[in-house]
């Protein structure tokens, strides 16, 4: 249920499957640690007494606090991590809390990584066996401590809501009435698990845990945070990717009153004041002379020509079955494509911000933090501390959308070299402006797909053969080890691992090096292979003369989810029935994080602008923990990727960024939003992702409708008309 | 010296006229619950209202709060209790919940001026507030919860 970012491959379910089991042993282990984090839990009462492992804690008020591993940005982790502890726990749903858990791998690993972080739509998939274990272990020991208490078997006891009752007498004790006993026993080594048949949260709809506080004003961002005698910080960044500071002159921005230091890093120079006016006065008014010998200077333009030719080459091959080259060597009426791709910025709505507090022999840092330990490392790294002398508050995320799993640490490293740059004197917070956010880089990198195709005599694709060119994403980050023989595999996701039944395939691979930074963005890969592989599947189905519908149902025999998200979409969006005059239906099915959707887009163009009316979606992501926030996640996808679909484009002009805000980088206003419909899959799988897979088919369903309409292919996004 | 009336409560702040409102409520008043978002107006996640109507604090200068009643998040009830509120829980609106104290105000105010908002209504009043997670669904049906009218 994780909005972003880590690719998630099925090798990598492999391994987590094996890590589990330490994880388990490690992450109950007793913890006398407080809780820290972003949840201001302002209705307990007293301080938990019943600790029982790391992820529970339990007052005599009967309040039960669970610390949830994974950042909340919006995806509803808080509230599911929190289902999944108090199902087994049989807690009342009104006196669960959540708080984010500090850094510390060896209790809070993302058991799908083997470190500690947030991504790739992995928050529920990795810890639905850990939370419910979580649960159910306080669970026995309330229920042993009611039984010695009682002087009778535990195993007559039972559980609901929040108390522990003996059925043969009908007496009653409440978590919070044996919590300090439960805290006294042995926590067991094994314990059952519920027949999910008996499920009362799993699958019914919890009610977010975070709603008071993000409709009062009152839950705590980043943004929000302060410490006595904190400074906030804004930096003037370079004007090119690869520019530096030459030499400045801060003569006119410490005249601005409120302005305390001026400091140069090595991402610019930073103007630390009392607030943020001040500062943002203060660095408007430096004047600073760059070193653009090492500037970036090309243009979008270029980037893209210079894709264009090499898409003409062969490259790293990625997949290869049976022999494409040969096939459409000698098949008539070959069907050929580009699909081009810009960068796109992920422009959440919380500009990037972060704060530290550096002292002699620790580092304190509270943001969004989505990364514990790449960042602990990148900061051990930069100050010479050890990773456990650097704590990591986690506050909620004014959405991230991988943004803030930052391969690099980006944000926080300058927040951290503006911290030693004043010798930890006071703590910082750092602040980007909207600006600063978006012409910072970190984009999802602008591709381009070449594909050629064709279909034999009974109108089935015979061969396909797939060019991606664009800039890796892993490379020289913390993941480069999941490069395997020259292939970053958020590069070709999606479109290497394609469920249809093709005799011929081939997939290649050019791996560009550019200055700009590039990162993960809701759903990596996927948001450039599903639209390629969707969008060249209508043409091929058009080439054939099928439905597309038809078309894709011939090809998924062997891929069942896919087929069953693709019969309910189809079926529940009416397809093949009449349309109002002017619209049209489109269609495209996609799996991502292990979770599958298909989507139908009503489409239809008015006065040369693209109108989506409807969207049909429908998924499969196994077991449904929360119904609810399913739908939530599946709008909110569908609304990220039609914002790109429609709008989103970052630019450089001579290496300069053209965006800078809302105005120049468009994205999806509620006047643009269409209906949305979701239907769920019902499913005994084990739960998988819903933050990111709900984005990649918009934007091709989308685009088909508009085939549909014009009889004229999309082969660029944003789409132009 | 400026003359404030900040959810009925005067304050003073010592300021320069021309220093955005939004950045006086959050840091000089630590009045945080209203959202720095682009500084231009284009986002809606700094909305307050001002007599009433609701403006982007980002981009009004403190010196044309004085004299009025001023009203943030932290002032639309003591207690969530105000109807945009409830229906925002009850329709489980906010995701990362960063744009929605501005999406709250922007629509408490839409009722204020016309309670039986239509969806053509309440598209154009919060087509300037972004919500980057997508609620727009939600808040939409909200509106019209609030509003007392089916969703």
């Amino acid at each position: 249920m994780t909005t972003t970012a880590m690719p998630v491959t099925r090798r990598d379910f492999v391994k987590a499957g094996a890590v589990a089991g330490a994880g388990l042993t490690i992450g109950f282990t007793l913890t006398g640690c407080g809780p820290r984090g972003a949840e201001a839990v302002a209705d307990v009462s007293t301080p938990p007494v019943f600790l029982p492992n790391a992820f529970v804690r339990i007052g005599e008020d009967g309040h039960v606090l669970v610390l949830a591993k994974h950042l909340e940005m919006g995806q509803g982790s808080y509230t599911g991590l929190a289902t999944l502890v108090a199902e087994e726990l049989d807690a009342d749903w009104s006196k669960v809390r959540v708080e984010g858990a500090p850094a510390d791998v060896s209790k809070y690993a993302n058991l799908a990584f083997g470190v500690q972080g947030t991504g790739g739509s992995t928050a529920m998939a990795n810890s639905y066996e850990q939370m419910r274990m979580a649960g159910a272990t306080a669970r026995a020991m309330l229920v042993a401590a009611a039984a010695a208490e009682w002087k009778v078997d535990a195993a007559g006891l039972t559980t609901e809501n929040g108390v522990v009752t003996n059925p043969a007498n009908g007496k009653r004790a409440t978590y919070g009435s044996l919590a300090a006993k439960a805290a006294t026993l042995p926590v067991p080594e094994k314990v059952a698990l519920k027949d999910p048949a008996n499920f009362r949260l799993i699958g019914k709809t919890a009610p977010r845990v975070d709603m008071k506080s993000k409709s009062t004003g009152t839950a705590m961002f980043t943004q929000d945070f302060t410490l006595p005698g904190m400074l906030t910080a804004v930096v003037a960044h370079p004007p090119r990717f690869g520019a530096k500071v030459k030499s400045f002159d801060s003569t006119a921005a410490t005249a601005v009153p409120g302005v305390q230091d001026v400091v140069q890093i090595p991402n610019g120079v930073a103007v630390l004041a009392t607030g943020f006016y001040a500062a943002k006065k203060g660095r408007d008014a430096l004047i600073i002379e760059w070193d653009e010998s090492g500037s970036f200077t090309r243009s979008s333009s270029d980037i893209m020509a210079d894709y264009r030719v090499r898409a003409g080459k062969r490259g790293t091959v990625a997949k290869h079955e049976g022999n494409a080259e040969r096939v459409l060597a000698g098949a008539k009426g070959v069907v050929s494509a580009s699909y081009e791709f810009p960068f796109l910025a992920h422009a959440t709505m919380e500009p990037l911000n972060c704060v530290v507090k550096l002292g002699s022999d620790s580092c304190e840092i509270w943001n969004g933090e989505q990364f514990q330990t790449p960042d602990q490392g990148a900061v051990a790294q930069v100050t010479g501390l050890k990773p456990e002398q650097i704590s990591l508050n986690m506050l909620f995320a004014g959405g991230s959308f991988g943004r803030r799993a930052s391969p690099t640490a980006d944000y926080v490293i300058e927040a951290v070299t503006i911290a030693q740059a004043i010798k930890g004197r006071v703590p910082v917070k750092l602040v980007w402006t909207r600006e600063d956010d978006m012409r910072a880089g970190y984009y999802r990198p602008a591709y381009l797909h070449s594909i050629r195709g064709a279909v034999d005599a009974n109108g089935a694709p015979s061969a396909w053969h797939h060019r991606v060119v664009g800039q890796s994403i892993m490379t020289g980050s913390a993941f480069a080890g999941m490069i395997q023989n020259g292939i970053d595999p958020t590069s070709v996701e999606g479109a290497s691992d394609m469920p249809y039944t093709i005799p011929n395939q081939q997939v290649e691979l050019h791996t560009t090096t550019l200055p700009v930074p590039v990162q993960w963005w809701r759903s990596v890969g996927h948001t450039h292979t599903a639209f390629a592989v969707e969008c060249f599947l209508d043409e091929l189905a058009a080439a054939a003369g099928k439905d597309p519908v038809d078309f894709r149902r011939a090809l998924l025999t062997t891929s069942p989810r896919h087929l069953g998200v693709l019969n309910v979409a189809a079926e529940k969006a009416g397809w093949g029935t009449p349309l109002p005059a002017g619209r049209a239906r489109g269609v495209a099915v996609h799996q991502s994080f292990g979770s599958f959707v298909a989507e139908v887009a009503e489409v239809s163009i008015e006065g040369g602008k693209v109108k989506v009316h409807r969207v049909v979606c429908a998924v499969d992501c196994g077991v449904a923990i929360n119904p609810e926030n399913i739908r939530a996640q599946m709008e909110s996808g569908i609304a990220y990727g039609l914002s790109a679909a429609l709008h989103g484009a970052i630019t450089l002009k001579d290496g300069k960024v053209e965006q800078s805000n809302f105005d120049g980088y468009q994205v999806l206003r509620i006047n643009e939003m269409p209906v949305v419909e979701v239907h769920i899959v019902p499913s005994t799988e084990k739960p998988t992702g819903v933050g990111e897979p709900g984005t990649p088919p918009i934007a091709p369903a989308v685009a088909n409708a508009i085939f549909t309409l014009t009889g004229k292919p999309v082969r660029a996004l944003p789409i132009g008309l | 010296m400026i003359d404030l009336l900040i959810n009925g409560t005067s304050r003073k702040v010592d300021v320069a006229p021309e220093m955005p409102l939004l950045w006086v409520l959050r840091d000089e008043l630590g009045l945080t619950g209203t959202k720095y978002g682009c500084g231009m107006a284009l986002c809606g996640a700094c909305t307050v209202h001002l007599d009433g109507v609701a403006v982007r604090s980002c981009s009004t200068p403190v010196s044309a709060a004085a004299g009025k009643k001023l009203t943030t998040i932290e002032g639309l009830s003591a207690d969530g209790s105000h109807p945009v509120q409830k229906a925002w829980v009850a329709h489980q609106v906010p995701q990362c919940g960063y744009c929605q104290s501005g999406q709250i105000m922007q629509a408490a105010s839409l009722l204020a001026k016309t309670p039986k908002p239509t969806d053509e209504d309440i598209d154009s009043a919060m087509a300037g507030n972004v919500c980057r997670c997508g609620t727009y669904l939600r808040v939409r049906a909200a509106i019209h919860t609030a509003a007392g009218q089916e969703a």
